[in-house]
């Protein structure tokens, strides 16, 4: 597709970052160009850009003023971002296991309420659905997905949770998450995983990377628990399908 | 090997330095010190890294006691009464506990966090380059949390060296500073001047995380839910009840309110060390000041170490004898001697 992409919107946050805002909305395709400038950054250093912080439909830049400007980076980013999407060739594609529904999951049967439909159905959807990592965010590990099928889409909780379990799997609006750590969410809680995607002394101790592919699999409260020691042990849990 | 034995302490305490950079992309919070000026200044007084791991301490009191050998340490930042047993200690000077003594610090005064850096640093083992406590995810050593009393860190035993103060610039209390935006178009003319000529004050609640401002109600052009982006130190988010909130290093990598402007880097310090419920204000200013008060600020930091004086060293004391001269106090050449006794002030007790 020869489209031409129109430029993104460069927003200062403060003296040593710059916002680098594709769209305003959710929107898949601002996610695939901001992962696309993100990997740019990587491969193509630019003197001066210290981390890069991909977001659903910005790509925060930090920089070091000394090094470069405000003027002659935000010229750099505008030009790299211009340049056409390249088409992902290599993406790790994900299957992690979840226990829906009962004390690990203490939404979905609300959640299939509110559908008017059953919990079974409900769990279908969510395994069924090819989700990406838009972006990881808020607390360490906690990856926000794309790619929730239409018909799961629901407002937020009106009362979030002060405390929601570790490995949390759950849907939010348009979006699906894997929480990593203990800790407070609106959003609607359907199972639990073992995975952990951020593990201090295991390598890698980040597991998700922007950009990777998920799919879910359903397994009973056994299994889960099995999986759950051998997480706690440093391994892995995660099924790699492609890498 | 000698250790700095925590005898008391209050909240808000926790070992911190430089910060945790690179891991934002997966959620992970850089954390680090409040003030980065007082912690390179203590760190530097005690010939360590600027940004090397020191304790962080919060508004209240606090003891230490050195263990199997002396330790030398420094104090900056926020001002309090500090003596060695019953020996007042000056502000932004280096000194040795001897093994077994206690250094005792008041309330701080005037700012939120002092900053007492050991000699040699403080022994741990580092996650991303850094020792910083950010108990949220867990990490910080050699406690993953903030300190409680009866707590050690491992330290190098006292060098005997000379000790030292360091003359800082004087601290403006000039506006804070602010670059508008990201998300500044979420707000109308009328809001955006209400949020510059206001007084504000920094609320109780506040932590490391943020500081929550009270003042006037902001009002969103939109709503206050926005698609979650990046944060970075100093973005002033407004959530839905127009009370805006000032992150800091302890921040979530992402928020979802409208971030109507950021403080600049040379400011982030001075702001951290505003005291709940003091009056202060902000100011609006162009890329190019806030860049060019960012460069002034790392060269700052870059040249402490030529702001170090001897506190024994004859030719020192001369020139300590002009600044006090300068100051107005006129005072001996003997006076001279002992210029690191404080203001009558600081030697009152809380």
């Amino acid at each position: 597709m020869a489209a031409t992409l129109f430029p993104p919107r460069l927003l200062p946050s403060g003296d040593s970052a710059i916002t680098v805002e594709f769209s305003r909305n959710i929107d898949d395709a601002a996610n695939q160009r901001v992962l696309a400038l993100d990997a740019m950054l990587a491969h193509e250093a630019v003197a001066g850009v210290t981390e890069t912080v991909p977001t659903y439909r910005s790509l925060l830049v930090h920089y070091d003023p000394e090094q470069i400007d405000f003027e002659i980076l935000g010229e750099k980013l505008l030009a790299l971002a211009l340049l056409p999407v390249p088409p992902v060739t290599k993406t790790r594609r994900w299957r992690i296991p979840v226990v829906y529904g009962g004390e690990h999951g203490i939404d979905l049967e609300d959640v299939a309420k509110t559908l008017s439909t059953t919990p079974d159905d409900i769990v279908a959807r969510h395994v069924a659905g090819d989700y990406r990592v838009a972006m990881i965010g808020f607390t360490p590990g906690w990856s926000y997905l794309s790619g929730l099928e239409k018909s799961l889409h629901m407002p937020r909780r009106q009362n979030p949770r002060l405390l929601t379990p570790a490995g949390t799997i759950s849907i939010g609006g348009v979006q699906a998450g894997v929480q990593c750590l203990a800790g407070p969410s609106g959003w609607h809680l359907l199972g639990r995983t073992a995975v952990k995607t951020y593990q201090l002394h295991r390598d890698p101790t980040f597991l998700l990377e922007p950009g990777d592919r998920v799919t879910f699999s359903a397994v009973d409260a056994e299994t889960f628990a099995e999986q759950d020691r051998a997480a706690e042990a440093g391994e892995i849990v995660a099924e790699l399908i492609d890498a | 090997m000698s250790k700095l034995v925590i005898s008391a302490i209050g909240p808000a305490s926790s070992v911190q330095d430089g910060g945790r950079h690179g891991a934002q992309r997966y959620g992970l919070t850089p954390s680090g010190a409040m003030d980065r000026l007082a912690l390179a200044a203590a760190n530097t007084l005690v010939g360590n890294k600027p940004l090397a791991a020191a304790i962080e301490i919060g508004p209240f009191g606090a003891a230490f006691t050195a263990r199997a050998g002396a330790v030398r340490v420094a104090l900056s930042g926020a001002q309090r009464n500090a003596d060695i047993a019953g020996r007042a200690v000056a502000p932004d000077t280096s000194m040795t506990l001897a093994d077994g003594e206690t250094l005792t610090l008041g309330f701080a005064r005037g700012g939120s966090f002092s900053y007492l850096a050991i000699e040699g640093g403080i022994a741990g083992e580092p996650v991303f380059g850094s020792l910083a406590v950010n108990a949220r995810a867990g990490l910080g050593s050699p406690y993953p949390r903030p300190l409680q009393a009866g707590d050690e860190l491992q330290t190098a035993t006292a060098s005997g060296a000379v000790e030292r103060r360091i003359d800082l610039p004087a601290t403006a209390d000039a506006p804070i500073r602010v670059v508008m935006g990201p998300q500044d178009d979420e707000f109308d003319d009328v809001q955006k001047k209400l949020f510059l000529d206001s007084e504000w004050k920094i609320s109780a609640t506040s932590d490391r995380m943020g500081y929550r401002l009270e003042g006037p109600v902001i009002k969103h052009l939109h709503g206050h839910n926005i698609v979650s982006d990046g944060t970075v130190d100093g973005s002033i988010q407004v959530p839905g009840n127009g009370a805006p909130i000032v992150l800091m290093p302890d921040r979530g990598t992402s928020g979802g309110y409208p971030k109507i402007a950021t403080v600049i880097t040379a400011d982030l310090g001075r702001f951290a060390q505003t005291p709940a419920g003091k009056v202060f204000r902000f100011k609006a200013v162009g890329m190019a000041e806030a860049q060019n008060e960012g460069r002034k600020f790392a060269d700052l930091l870059r040249t402490l170490p030529d702001r170090l004086r001897s506190i024994e060293s004859f030719d020192l004391n001369i020139e300590a004898l002009h600044d006090a001269n300068l100051a107005g106090s006129a005072v001996s050449a003997v006076d001279a001697g002992t210029w690191q006794i404080p203001a009558a002030d600081a030697l009152a007790r809380d």
